[in-house]
């Protein structure tokens, strides 16, 4: 066997699940049916379908998952095209893990965790959740707001309605951006519905989604008198090498592939705004 | 041309301070005497790094197709050579005519500091140009050169004329050069086919692929080059091989004919000095014997040979058989 | 020290490439680059500047990583290395040796870069100093001395001789091998050549460069300049300047469809290309000016950062003489440098 940085594993996909209308969740094995390799919550992973590209995705499944690497993606390039195209039992190349995590066993231990996530996002933050859920004693209460464009744009929504729900001290708040026949939950923005939570500013906080709805959930929260230190989020740019070499991924001196994608909002404040 | 340079000055401060202009294209003064950059004036202020010397030879005339989409007129500089673009940039639509204030500036021909440095010149100082002989002044005396030695390759046989022009700052003839701007496309076309190829294929492999050629080149003004392209199926950073090397320059070759001005930038900036021009002058002979002389971008309107059908167009079997009219 | 007198210098090329493969400046229509010796090569071992550094020879242009195979559904991965044999790199000037510790930072970093590891320690690099900087040479801004080229063997070149002193085990054994060709001496010569050299490099143009201003602290201060506009605007977007430097090392990894099957390769690239970072939905450095930033606080502020303060220029000048357009880090530097530059 090959252990090269930037040589792949060859992946079986044994089960496609589409969440959404262009969001779909691909479940991988190694050749040998077994987990390709161990990572933490946050960390990423190189996909490839050969002849076609090689892009970077957040790994969906929790670390916990002992039988294998999930991953959610949605429909907007070359490759992720290609990818929604396949079926059970092709093949692709899978390398990694690549990237901080997050400090789960760290930052995160006997703390409440707040979880904010729009459309897409909830994919890197839901090996987090799942991994807290798993060892639930280790951290404090947990709130998951979650919002898309619509209720077929929330991603997951299965696992959140059976599983998440049902956990204690477990509270999970979903929203869309405007009213649909069938939904009688929260109609709105993420931004403004955090806001309207009216959420404990003690919480330690973890952002994901579109770049606009980052800024304005930060903007809330920080009126809601966060502090940017209890702040996460994750970033993406576009990779080639995962491994802080081939140069295009930085942010000021730090690379997303190597010192991200994690990042906490303060340190983010000190990196220039390219991203 | 100190002169010539002072008249340019004045006149760019008369139009920024009117506001007739919002800006100017012309050159600044670099760190050395023979290193200006093409740069974009605002104020009157910035225009104390003005130059225009014996090294600006940088064609503006793609610069402007960002600067004229910009809010107000832009002034530009344009030398003959430069003309000939600007013409066909604007037949083209990437320029819009009524945007730019275009003020003819002589030349008498750039110099190329290469050249100079190559025949024995370093820590070159300042130039002297009188007639056709180049004096470089560096510490360790001066250098004498025949001008003809030490102009831009482009310059070496241009005979070209300002095509368009709303003033001009003129205030040296420039005498007709005695040259035969196919000379070197007829040499290479003397050789037999392995020489050429030989010739060809030791020159194109020197190509590191940076893309300089066309970058300057005011021909290619493709929003996305089809070399960039992911979409295209032939996007490359780098070469698989020398032959492709030689497809990117004939591809590149073939997308300009009939609309290169022969303004000679591609082989000006070429890092590893590929005589480039030639396949495009290769081209413009070509069409002048296939199809009646014709120089593209003496006018910005009409029609081009190989834009245009008439019936009595040379068929593809009769170029082979050599049989031109 | 060891001699060996000029005129030999073809019979040390020959005795070199007898035992494994030469990579020097060599000639080839009307330019100089590093490329594989032969008898029938045009040896230039006197030039100055190269017109692409040695860096080809650890970080080749283009380079084949792996090949995949599909059977039906199967796939399969195939690592398309060879085992690298031993080979020469002769002629590399201070501040090109230089560049290749700075690129070693980056590939030998962990994870290391297996395909740069293998070839680096299959090249035994010969350096060559400089005894005619010219205007565009400014390495001694980054303490590099152009007399004193480290690598596996340093060289002199004067009217007469060239002067061999080998640095490490594997410059000694190569030695060993060529010992025939060598006379003793040499010393009091190439002190001299040194300190001429010296001399020079401290009355160049570009010798008193104030540096002061790129430390890490400043780097929001000088991202955020306003300065970069006008440094850039003449920047035509090409890949020259990234190019001929001997420490880019940007890279690109691509996918070629061939009739075996898919071929994954990596070549460079280049920052101040528009597509460099461009992703399905959108772009991080959309302007030519945010590109243009890039490259150079990458070099001046980013690198140091990451790399205890190690530029990752060496002040070749290659993009001084090679930018179409005269725009170059002398000009950045002068411009966001430091008060001394003014």
């Amino acid at each position: 066997m090959i252990n090269e940085t930037l040589i792949p594993k060859v992946g079986v996909i044994t089960d496609i699940r589409k969440d959404t209308p262009d969001v779909k969740t691909f479940r991988v094995v190694g050749t040998d049916g077994k987990k390709l390799f161990e990572h933490m919550p946050g960390q990423c992973a190189m996909v490839s379908v050969p002849g076609v590209g090689e892009c970077m995705f957040s790994i969906t499944s929790s670390p916990t998952n002992q039988e294998y690497l999930e991953f959610s993606i949605k429909k907007c390039g070359c490759v992720t095209t290609v990818l929604h195209a396949l079926e059970v039992g092709a093949m692709v190349t899978v390398r990694g893990p690549y990237g901080k995590n997050f400090p789960v066993e760290g930052d995160f231990k006997g703390k409440d965790l707040l979880f904010i996530a729009g459309g897409i996002g909830l994919a890197p933050l839901r090996s987090v959740i799942n991994y807290v859920r798993h060892y639930r004693e280790n951290y404090g209460k947990v709130v998951v707001v979650y919002g898309a464009r619509s209720a077929d744009d929330l991603v997951d929504f299965e696992e959140i309605q059976t599983e998440w729900k049902n956990e204690p001290n477990f509270e999970v708040y979903l929203t869309i951006d405007r009213p649909q026949e069938g939904w009688d939950d929260h109609v709105g923005f993420v931004p403004s519905y955090v806001k309207e939570l009216g959420l404990d500013k003690n919480m330690t906080a973890v952002l994901c989604g579109p770049p606009i709805m980052i800024k304005f959930t930060l903007q809330g929260l920080l009126e809601l008198g966060f502090e940017k230190s209890r702040v996460y989020t994750t970033l993406e740019l576009r990779m080639k090498c995962g491994v802080g070499k081939c140069g295009r991924c930085n942010v000021g001196d730090k690379f997303v592939c190597k010192d991200g994608p994690v990042f906490r909002m303060d340190e983010l404040d000190e990196l220039p705004d390219e991203y | 041309m100190r002169e010539v340079e002072l008249k340019m000055i004045e006149r760019a401060k008369q139009l920024l301070e009117s506001g007739e202009v919002a800006r100017v294209i012309g050159w600044k003064k670099g760190e050395f005497c023979y290193d200006p950059s093409p740069a974009c004036f605002e104020s009157v202020e910035e225009l104390k790094d003005f130059v225009y010397d014996w090294f600006c030879g940088a064609n503006l005339s793609k610069y402007l197709i960002e600067m004229a989409k910009k809010e107000g007129k832009t002034a530009v500089f344009l030398k003959p050579c430069d003309t000939y673009s600007f013409n066909q940039l604007v037949k083209e639509h990437r320029i819009k005519r009524e945007n730019v204030h275009v003020i003819a500036v002589e030349c008498l021909g750039k110099l190329d500091i290469e050249k100079m440095k190559a025949r024995g010149a370093s820590f070159v100082s300042a130039v002297e140009v009188n007639g056709d002989e180049v004096k470089a002044v560096s510490p360790a005396g001066e250098t004498t050169f025949a001008k003809a030695d030490v102009l831009l390759g482009k310059c070496c046989v241009c005979n070209k004329t300002h095509q368009v022009k709303d003033e001009e700052i003129i205030l040296h003839e420039r005498a007709e050069k005695d040259v035969d701007r196919f000379a070197e496309v007829a040499a290479l076309e003397a050789m037999t086919e392995d020489e050429r190829f030989a010739f060809w294929k030791s020159q194109l492999s020197k190509c590191i692929r940076c893309n300089a050629c066309r970058n300057v080149c005011p021909a290619c003004s493709c929003i996305k080059c089809v070399f960039d392209n992911p979409a295209s199926g032939i996007s490359a950073k780098a070469n698989d091989s020398e032959f492709e090397e030689q497809m990117f320059h004939i591809i590149r070759a073939f997308h300009v004919a009939g609309r290169c001005t022969d303004c000679g930038e591609c082989s000006r900036v070429c890092p590893q000095n590929i005589p480039l021009h030639l396949l495009n002058r290769k081209f413009i002979k070509d069409i002048d014997s296939f199809y009646g002389e014709y120089q593209a971008g003496e006018t910005a309107e009409g029609k081009t040979p190989l834009t245009s059908y008439t019936e009595g167009d040379l068929e593809a079997g009769d170029v082979f058989k050599g049989e031109a009219k | 020290m060891l001699k060996i007198a000029k005129e030999n210098l073809n019979a040390l090329y020959a005795a070199i490439s007898a035992k494994m493969p030469l990579i020097m400046p060599i000639k080839r229509a009307g330019q100089v680059n590093y490329g594989p010796w032969s008898e029938s090569e045009e040896a230039s071992i006197e030039t100055l500047k190269t017109v692409k550094s040695p860096k080809d020879a650890f970080f080749p242009q283009s380079e084949n990583m792996m090949k995949f195979k599909t059977d039906g559904k199967v796939l399969e991965v195939i690592d398309v290395r060879k085992a690298e044999q031993p080979f020469v790199l002769f002629g590399v000037k201070a501040c090109d040796y230089k560049a290749i510790e700075v690129l070693d930072k980056v590939f030998l970093a962990d994870p290391v870069d297996t395909y740069y590891k293998a070839k680096r320690e299959a090249g035994i690099v010969i350096t060559l100093a400089c005894s005619k900087p010219e205007e565009s040479c400014f390495c001694s801004v980054f303490g590099v001395d152009a007399a004193a080229p480290a690598g596996d063997v340093s060289t002199w070149l004067d009217g007469e001789y060239l002067y061999w002193q080998a640095n490490t085990e594997k410059g000694e054994a190569l030695t060993a091998d060529l010992s025939a060709l060598f006379a003793e001496g040499g010393e009091d010569a190439v002190a001299a050549q040194q300190s001429a050299t010296r001399a020079i490099m401290q009355a160049l143009p570009y010798a008193a460069l104030d540096l002061s201003r790129f430390k890490p602290e400043n780097l929001n201060d000088l991202f955020n300049d306003g300065a970069w506009t006008e440094l850039s605007e003449a920047c035509l977007g090409c890949g020259t300047c990234t190019f001929v430097c001997p420490t880019c090392q940007c890279f690109d990894i691509r996918d070629f469809k061939t009739s075996e099957g898919v071929l994954r390769y990596r070549c460079w690239d280049s920052c101040m290309y528009s597509d460099f970072t461009l992703m399905a939905h959108g772009n991080s450095r959309n302007t030519q000016m945010q590109r243009f930033r890039q490259r150079f606080m990458h070099k001046l502020v980013y690198f140091p950062s990451q790399n205890d303060g190690m530029y990752s220029c060496v002040g070749c000048g290659r993009c001084v003489n090679k930018c179409p357009q005269n725009l170059n880090i002398v000009k950045v530097i002068k411009t966001l440098g430091g008060k001394k530059n003014d």
